[in-house]
């Protein structure tokens, strides 16, 4: 070996050594094309849900006899539905439900299922056992089916759909969140913040929890995604977002009836839960590959 | 491998208490007086003590939960509310049609993602892997129910060549039977394959960079054979339980999927009874399902076990 490669291994780059975890992070996420790609579709989608009424051409819910099913034309960019309805403004309002529903269901997994992980997996013993069936038992029913009977016997509407949605989400987070303290809990600064006589609501709030925040973000960008499509599959069988308000769900499900003659009734909103989805996926993989601490 | 077995089972039992108190509790979340909403249109308050004592909501609940339990134990679900059917008699109606679309679409998984994922891990960094991995990405982020309806429009409206709707039994007419389920068995196992594709990737490899396979090499074996043959049998065995398992998830894709096409499977009774109210066969085909998930967990578990001699002890 040579003299140059010895000293290259023993002194690292001072850059590297001053640099913060989460600055390398977001360093390692810039170079990933697809993670920025999709960082900016996710802006540009809430750009759009903020701002709809300025942005939309027209009124989304307001119906016209004379413009029913017109082909996307220069007035219309993306056509007009059954009712007559600018598709493009009901895609553009349909944001609002969809990230909405995204955020506020994976909110609700994180707010129940993290607090449930953190005991079950610091305390151990009875009270994780009991939490660890209950976590078993969520996950045994397949998810959108569970978040159908919930939706079903809380009554359609898109608060209910996002609390079902959010309710099937926290099984994970109870699962990961326990996993993680379990890893992090037998670490030496763990051990030596119990030594200084910390209780222990501080150490798992204090010096659990941010330790193991890297990987509840990559789930929580992953369960957005998963969030979406199950709003929109919700909406779409009409146990969400509830007419005439719009959503990509509903929207599909109407669209399915007139596909012979309307098929840009169809492909809009699909496209838009597609992009917005995709945009998710990618940004969980590149934070996932960002945030791993093995990795160069 | 006997002492992994009992624990194993001894811990289906909390689960499977927890997934029935789960389902049973469903309807406490009924808004408002349960014999009122199963009544209906009905008003008569004769009627509707008749159906508080039929369904014994006049007792606490948790004689109610016994009470059900006890039914559901000895494979009584309850009556469809909608056409006095037993539970049973339409879940095991409406289930084969689903399998056999389920079986479809995991056929359809494995082709399309275990191969895709060999070549993908074979070829790292080459425009195949990326093609693959693009793939992926493709199939994990398109919602089914959209496939769906863009498939019907190409395929059935724009070429005519699949009937958009529709089932025909298997043994009536098999070539009818496939030409209304091949497509939404592909929708259903294109996600699947997706994730298949990621994980035959990852395992794929791993194993390609361990010492037996450089041996292979070493030893002058073709590439072929080191892949096909040492390579491939080690890195699959934890994907094929994954893909058992995905069978789990093929029965929420069934909900939408048989939807769209108009398929009378088990998610197409489900979507039904939630909006007649019909809540005992909404409990039923959760319970089913669950049932049905957790028994494919634990044979997943343990074909892992028996194919891997590291585990058996």
């Amino acid at each position: 070996m040579t003299e140059a490669a010895l000293t290259a291994i023993a002194v690292p780059d001072r850059a590297e050594e001053l640099e913060s975890p989460s600055r390398r992070a977001l360093r390692r996420l810039v170079k990933r094309k697809g993670a920025v790609l999709g960082l900016i579709v996710i802006a540009i989608f809430m750009l759009l849900a903020v701002f709809a009424p300025l942005i939309a051409p027209y009124d989304p819910i307001a119906t016209s006899w004379t413009l029913v099913r017109k082909p996307p034309s220069a007035l219309h960019w993306f056509g007009t539905d059954d009712l007559g309805r600018d598709v493009l403004a009901r895609v553009i309002y349909g944001t609002r439900a969809s990230l909405l529903a995204g955020a506020i269901s994976v909110g609700i997994a994180l707010a129940v299922g993290v607090p449930l992980g953190l005991v079950s997996g610091y305390r151990g013993g009875l009270i994780d056992a009991l939490i660890s069936r209950m976590t078993d038992a969520m996950l045994a029913c397949p998810s959108l089916i569970l978040a159908i009977a919930f939706a079903a016997f809380l009554g359609p509407s898109l608060g209910n759909a996002m609390i079902a949605i959010g309710i099937t989400a926290t099984p994970i987070f109870v699962r990961l969140t326990r996993a993680q303290t379990m890893n992090v809990k037998v670490e030496d600064y763990v051990e030596a913040a119990r030594a200084i006589g910390n209780p222990r609501w501080r150490i798992a709030l204090f010096h659990i929890l941010p330790n193991i925040l890297p990987a509840l973000l990559v789930q929580a960008t992953l369960s957005i995604a998963t969030a979406i499509i199950a709003e929109a599959a919700l909406s779409f069988l009409g146990l969400g977002q509830q007419p005439p308000a719009p959503s990509w769900g509903s929207m599909l499900n109407a669209a399915q009836r007139f596909l012979t003659n309307a098929p840009w009734m169809a492909i809009w909103p699909g496209l838009a839960i597609f992009l917005v989805v995709l945009s998710f996926n990618l940004v969980g993989d590149g934070l996932r590959d960002a945030l791993d601490p093995r990795a160069k | 491998m006997l002492n992994f077995l009992a624990r194993r089972l001894a811990q289906l039992i909390p689960t499977l208490f927890f997934v029935s108190l789960l389902i049973f509790s469903l309807q406490q979340l009924l808004p408002g007086d349960p014999a009122l909403v199963m009544a209906g249109e009905e008003r008569d308050p004769a009627v509707i003590e008749q159906i508080r004592h039929q369904y014994r909501l006049d007792r606490p609940i948790p004689v109610q939960y016994v009470y059900w339990v006890k039914g559901v134990l000895s494979g009584d679900f309850g009556e469809s509310l909608r056409n006095k059917e037993a539970v049973r008699t339409l879940i095991a109606q409406k289930l084969p049609v689903t399998l056999q679309l389920a079986s479809m679409a995991i056929v359809i998984a494995f082709l399309i993602g275990i191969p895709a994922g060999i070549i993908s891990a074979v070829k790292k960094g080459t425009a195949w892997d990326y093609g693959a991995n693009l793939f992926a990405l493709w199939g994990i982020s398109t919602p089914n129910f959209w496939l769906g309806i863009m498939l019907i429009f190409l395929f059935s409206i724009e070429l005519g060549w699949l009937p958009a709707s529709g089932y025909v039994p298997l043994f009536e007419d098999w070539r009818a039977s496939l030409a209304a389920t091949i497509m939404p068995a592909f929708v259903l196992g294109n996600a699947i394959a997706a994730i298949l594709m990621r994980h035959t990737r990852s395992a794929m490899l791993q194993v390609l960079d361990s010492d037996y396979v450089r041996t292979a090499r070493a030893k002058g074996l073709s590439e072929r054979s080191v892949i096909l043959k040492h390579a491939m049998r080690n890195a699959l065995t934890p994907v094929i339980t994954l893909g058992a398992l995905e069978l789990g998830t093929l029965l929420s894709g069934a909900v939408l999927t048989e939807q769209i096409f108009s398929i009378p499977g088990f998610g197409k009774l489900i979507v039904d009874a939630v909006f007649n109210r019909d809540y005992a066969v909404v409990q039923g085909v959760v319970l089913v399902t669950a049932t049905i998930y957790i028994t494919l967990n634990l044979i997943a578990d343990v074909a892992y076990i028996l194919v891997n001699p590291r585990l058996r002890g």
